[in-house]
């Protein structure tokens, strides 16, 4: 019960990024097409998963036990940097298919301060390996739900008229307020 | 001061403004500015950690071979982000609670390694530092006023000093998190305007 708990409320009501405002920049940067927006969202919550058990791992048999809990920001920025370029280059290698529909995002994850932001997270709140998957990937969800639809959104804008003051960023920035209006629907069913 | 030093100082404040101009570091721009004083100390955090990173990269630019140029930027961006990290902690800790973890996240705003990359690894210490405190200068007015008029719409209140009586109702809206979305498309609507942007 509890797991499904994490699920529903880091999917909808606690959106990572309607709600907690983390990973914006892809979300206003590659949500100009649905296609794109699924390959960015399957790429951050492949590299997500991955960073949040690798930093938990670090966190639990490095940093804690030789009470370095201040250097956590260093070694996590650098664990998930080196990951990706790692990840990056084993796509490469093993499957051309798949770097070719991933790979031009993955070098933008690192930048991505949802991946840091879920792997801090998932220290701070105490959570359990499991429970920390379980939160890392929903959250990863809730990311991939929302690029997408707000793609949808943005590929209907292009063929729609726009005053001219709004053109450009601020229609994109209201087109969010709204779906985040929507989302805050959800927030009944946190308990 | 000449005028290309004077021209690195200003870049930043207007022309060139990072969350208006450029929308760079949209994350802790959206995420604290729910009022002034949180936009003020966290646009000040950052102004801090681009500063010292600014000038810190540009000391030892000629020493870090180019292939490994991103890893160290972000290591020196890290550790100084740490540093605020824990003296934000010791002496303002209920600005630290309040901004939480958007404090760690400093390290990944692309502000900070973008002036990085684009300025101070290819500048001196001091026009670097212009460039930064410029820049700093820019973000921090920028969350200040994205802070003050979702904290004056949504809470009646600037810097905590509230102007309304007690029941009042206010747009709460501006202080969740579609009002960030909002408040921001309205400021730019009005910059893009004061620009000339068609």
């Amino acid at each position: 019960m509890a797991y499904i708990m994490i699920f529903i409320t880091a999917i909808f009501v606690n959106n990572i990024i309607l709600s907690q405002f983390l990973g914006i920049c892809p979300f206003l940067g590659v949500s100009k097409k649905i296609s794109t927006a699924v390959g960015m969202g399957l790429a951050v919550m492949f590299v997500m998963t991955l960073a949040t058990v690798v930093t938990f791992l670090i966190y639990y048999t490095f940093l804690r036990p030789y009470h370095l809990e201040f250097m956590m920001t260093v070694a996590f920025i650098l664990v998930i940097a080196s990951l990706v370029q790692m990840v990056e280059l084993i796509i490469k290698k093993t499957s051309p298919a798949l770097y070719q529909s991933l790979g031009i995002f993955l070098p933008l994850i690192t930048t991505n301060c949802a991946v840091l932001g879920i792997a801090i997270l998932t220290v701070q709140r105490n959570y359990t390996l499991l429970a920390g998957i379980c939160y890392t990937l929903a959250s990863a969800m809730g990311f991939t739900l929302a690029i997408v639809i707000f793609a949808g959104i943005r590929e209907r804008l292009e063929r729609t008229e726009i005053p001219a003051a709004v053109k450009g960023t601020p229609i994109v920035l209201i087109s969010a307020a709204l779906l985040s209006m929507a989302f805050m629907g959800f927030a009944g069913i946190a308990y | 001061m000449n005028k290309t030093s004077l021209n690195n100082l200003t870049r930043g404040i207007l022309r060139e403004n990072p969350i208006f101009v450029m929308l760079l570091g949209m994350c802790p721009t959206l995420g604290v500015s729910t009022s002034a004083a949180n936009g003020l100390g966290m646009g000040l955090a950052t102004a801090f950690v681009l500063m010292m990173s600014n000038i810190g990269i540009s000391a030892v630019k000629n020493i870090i071979p180019d292939i490994i140029r991103i890893p160290s930027f972000i290591v020196i961006i890290a550790s100084f982000v740490s540093v605020i990290e824990m003296l934000m902690q010791a002496y303002l800790p209920q600005l630290y609670s309040a901004l939480g973890i958007y404090i760690p996240l400093i390290v990944v705003n692309c502000i900070i390694l973008g002036r990085a990359e684009a300025f101070a690894s290819k500048n001196n210490i001091w026009q670097s530092f212009l460039d930064a405190v410029g820049m700093g200068i820019g973000f921090t007015l920028a969350l200040t006023l994205l802070g003050s008029v979702r904290e004056i719409l949504g809470n009646g209140s600037w810097f905590g000093w509230s102007f309304v009586g007690e029941d009042t109702p206010t747009m709460l809206l501006f202080i969740m998190p579609p009002g960030a979305f909002l408040a921001l498309a309205g400021i730019i609507i009005v910059v893009n305007k004061l620009r000339g942007v068609k």
